[in-house]
């Protein structure tokens, strides 16, 4: 019998009896990360990383919640089980589980560069590895973080001397801290729709620098918009509440922008190829790295990828899981 | 090529078209005048001529992307574009390369009767030598398909704000049949109508569907009404003795209709006139498909002619021995084509769309409720006062079609599209029930569901996807569907013995089970009706 199997409830050690990234209730539940595919509601006890605790409190509300550090060991039932840094998002992070000698890591959703902001991604060697495939087609090959950066911010800028203000759509929570941390302040105001604001203050409050931004007000004053850089929810662009800014130019940063028809669909003026899942390069460097001869495809591109893996000499199978990937609907439940 | 990738990563960013126009003039202003020739042409879907087939490039590109081929073809189909995804897996090019837009099309061109050696060594060297865009721009020349958000109604108003001559004019003096690599900038844009080509056709005047009560269009007496028919729409053109045949699509099918050389024999009035080509055999038209098979034959044997000759309804004239005649009235304009075409030569090749006599709207609803037994998809009204105008425009001519047939179908095969619809299930295979109880694919459908409902339907062929062949999922039969075709016509190559016209998916039954689907029976009831 495996160490890890993978249920309708979610990824599970039954030595342990502790699930990683549960969908459906459960008594132990590891998280990896706050994002709403992998933490859900409605499980009697979580632990994740201490940074990714104020973050599931904030979005979970959970009755009871303990925080470990990187690296540390928690023994359960003669299992061994480490948080090890994912690079996706901060607080993210590779789940190690160490049985009789033989040790299985559940990644998670990961990325290799360091972002500047997410405790950067460690290997981890392992004889199970467990993967995304979010990215896993060689037509996802992502451009250096700050030639992105940069374009971001030159869009912003252009817009600003056409007396445009700037929208720009992101993940509420990983992708608008990690540009928000590489925004050029000299060009102008950053205004956050609701829902990042209000992850910007949990992690402010847990001492992390985040840098100044201003929430999007609903009711109350009028705001300046002109000339602003507002990052918002793909879901609120899509939203009447967009409707308040005028004289839009409307950007998108995210892997997806990589391929013209997904973002003509989107229908942005300007995609900023930028993602916090590895790309197809960075996916199959992970998993050398790690040393796994066994390795287990998640959400993405699975079973393509899982085939490649056994072509060039894995043991790699496709398994079936919730996680999406797909982070539109990613708010606060 | 430089230039123009720039050009294209602006038009590309800007939905706007009053930005891509300025996008376009600024091109206009940078760039060489051959160069811009090219350029007009690719956006009029005038393409160099293919040279190297897609499947070499799929196998250079997988080779030199060191992928299996098979990883390559999954990805395309994600992808949605063939010219995307080479550039997409590609390795970064080692070097850079300043050659113009033109000089790369005329170097693919000339790779006509090169060896297959000589062809690969030209295509790597290109990849290497292209930056990421430059490389899909590169590879759309290649191949085909040249669309990236500019129609040439766009690149229309451009050109006349480029150069200041009048929208209409520069319409027509791109219609027609010129050749972008021997063409000159001045003589295709710049120069008068004097000596230009005979052949040149005018913009057809297309309606727009009725979109509101047909009563509200006023008093009776200010309209015609005709059969809209189910053909080909064409022009046919004769000016100093040279005859041509101008389908809508802006393509000269002269050679495929020899019924009308001998209108050259006329004396010597010139003409131009817009209408309808149908096959007509014993004094009925004979079904679309019919002419569709024909037109798809290469080589027009006697069998053919025997068996759906074609003859054109006319519907307007808009050129009369060199007078452009689109400013005059429909009803000066239609007097005149009467008497034109009463001359014998005429005589059972071209004949006068009808008008219909109706003596109140209701009573013409009545009428167009019988299209079908007459072989014609609606009506048309158009004002008697109306002049020709050029391209689509609403308000003096409308299409007035009868309702589509409708089905309830079961979705069984689901495909990724392309382009805009990348990654996304949007080609669907539908089936209905046959006599021993099974499904029975009966049609594909692409269209009719907003993204939303696309999106939703790929999530949900993900989790039910029975088993893959290729880029082909079979899909538990649960999600009906209503099917809207104009038509059924029997057909061998249908497993199902018919084939539908024109499918397309009215709308999700969310409220129907599989069993609510439609038998074949019905169909069958349906054809026997037409």
């Amino acid at each position: 019998m495996n160490l890890l199997t993978f249920t309708d409830r979610g990824i599970y050690c039954s030595v342990a009896d502790v699930y990683i990234d549960p969908w459906k209730p459960v008594k132990n539940a590891f998280i990896t990360h706050a994002h709403s595919d992998h933490a859900t509601s409605g499980h009697q006890s979580y632990v994740s990383t201490s940074t990714s605790v104020p973050i599931i409190r904030h979005r979970l509300n959970p009755q009871k919640i303990t925080g470990v550090e990187y690296g540390e060991t928690i023994h359960a039932k003669g299992v061994k089980i480490s948080f090890h840094p994912a690079g996706h998002i901060i607080g993210s992070a590779q789940i190690r589980l160490e049985y009789k000698g033989e040790v299985w890591v559940v990644s998670g959703d990961y990325k290799l560069e360091n972002d500047g902001i997410s405790t950067p991604f460690e290997p981890v060697s392992c004889h199970h590895f467990i993967t995304e495939s979010t990215f896993g087609l060689p037509a996802f090959n992502w451009e250096d973080q700050f030639t992105v950066y940069n374009q971001i911010n030159n869009w912003w800028k252009q817009n600003k001397e056409k007396g445009k203000t700037s929208l720009l759509s992101v993940y509420a929570l990983g992708k608008a801290q990690r540009i928000i941390h590489h925004l050029d302040y000299s060009i102008g105001h950053v205004f956050t729709h609701g829902a990042i604001e209000n992850i910007n203050e949990v992690l402010r409050a847990s001492g992390l620098p985040i840098q100044n931004t201003s929430r999007v007000m609903t009711i109350g004053n009028k705001q300046s918009f002109e000339g602003a850089l507002i990052l918002a929810t793909p879901g609120s662009i899509q939203s009447s509440w967009s409707k308040r800014f005028k004289d839009v130019s409307v950007g998108a940063a995210s892997g997806w922008m990589n391929i013209r028809g997904m973002k003509r669909r989107r229908g942005v003026d300007k995609g900023f190829i930028l993602s916090d899942h590895a790309d197809w390069k960075g996916l199959i460097s992970a998993i050398k790295e790690t040393g796994a001869e066994n390795i287990y495809v998640t959400h993405g591109y699975a079973d393509i990828f899982s085939k490649y893996l056994n072509e060039k000499g894995w043991n790699a199978s496709v398994v079936n899981t919730q996680f999406s990937g797909d982070l539109s609907n990613d708010t606060e439940q | 090529m430089k230039t123009f990738t720039q050009f294209f990563i602006e038009i590309d960013q800007t939905s706007g078209n009053n930005e891509k126009i300025e996008a376009l003039v600024q091109y206009f202003t940078i760039t060489t005048k051959k160069d811009m020739v090219w350029a007009i042409a690719l956006f009029s879907n005038k393409r160099p001529g293919r040279t190297i087939s897609t499947s070499l490039l799929r196998q250079w590109a997988s080779e030199k992307a060191d992928l299996p081929l098979w990883l390559f073809e999954e990805t395309y189909h994600i992808v949605g574009d063939l010219a995307e995804t080479i550039s997409l897996v590609l390795p970064e090019p080692k070097q850079s390369s300043d050659r113009s837009l033109s000089d790369w099309i005329t170097h693919i061109t000339s790779l006509k009767n090169a060896s297959l050696e000589e062809k690969k060594a030209f295509v790597l060297h290109a990849w290497d030598s292209l930056s990421k865009n430059e490389c899909f721009l590169f590879n759309k020349l290649s191949t085909d398909g040249f669309r990236m958000g500019v129609s040439s109604r766009l690149v229309i108003k451009a050109l006349s704000k480029y150069t200041g001559l009048e929208e209409n004019m520069i319409t027509h003096r791109l219609m027609g049949n010129w050749n972008p690599e021997t063409t000159k900038f001045e003589d295709l844009v710049l120069k008068s109508q004097l000596g230009e080509s005979l052949s040149k056709p005018y913009p057809f005047y297309l309606a727009y569907a009725l979109e509101k009560e047909v009563n509200e269009l006023g008093d009776t007496d200010q309209w015609i009404a005709e059969w809209k028919w189910d053909g080909i729409r064409g022009q046919i053109i004769k000016r100093k003795n040279q005859l041509h045949l101008w389908s809508r699509g802006e393509e000269l099918i002269t050679e495929k209709f020899p019924e009308f050389s001998h209108l050259l024999s006329h004396d010597s009035t010139d003409f131009v006139i817009d209408g309808e080509l149908v096959g007509f055999k014993n004094g009925n038209i004979l079904s679309f498909n019919l002419l569709q098979t024909r037109i798809g034959r290469k080589n027009i044997s006697k069998k053919i002619l025997e068996s759906c000759p074609v003859i054109m309804i006319a519907y307007d004239l808009l050129e009369l021995n060199g007078m452009d005649m689109r400013p005059l009235s429909l009803l000066e304009r239609r007097e005149s084509l009467s008497i034109l075409i009463s001359n014998p030569v005429f005589n059972q090749i071209i004949v006068l769309s009808k008008s219909i006599n109706f003596r109140s709207w209701e009573n013409l609803e009545e009428m167009r409720l019988q299209s079908r037994e007459q072989q014609a998809e609606g009506l048309m009204l158009k004002k008697k006062s109306s002049i020709y105008e050029t391209g689509r425009k609403k308000g003096n001519w409308w299409k007035w079609k009868v309702d589509p047939l409708t089905i309830d179908a079961v979705m069984i095969y689901a495909q990724r599209g392309h382009g805009r619809r990348a990654n996304l299930y949007t080609d669907f295979t539908f089936a209905i029930w046959n006599e021993t109880g099974d499904l029975l694919p009966i049609t594909k459908a692409y269209s009719g569901l907003s993204d939303l409902e696309f999106q939703e339907i790929s999530t949900w062929v993900k989790k039910n996807t029975i088993e893959r062949f290729g880029p082909v999922s079979k899909v538990t039969p649960i999600l009906v569907f209503e099917i809207a075709f104009e038509g059924i016509t029997f057909s061998n190559r249908h497993k199902s013995g018919m084939a539908l016209r024109f499918p397309r998916i009215k709308r999700w039954r969310k409220d129907k089970t599989p069993l609510m689907a439609d038998h074949l029976q019905t169909l069958h009831e349906m054809a026997k009706k037409i």
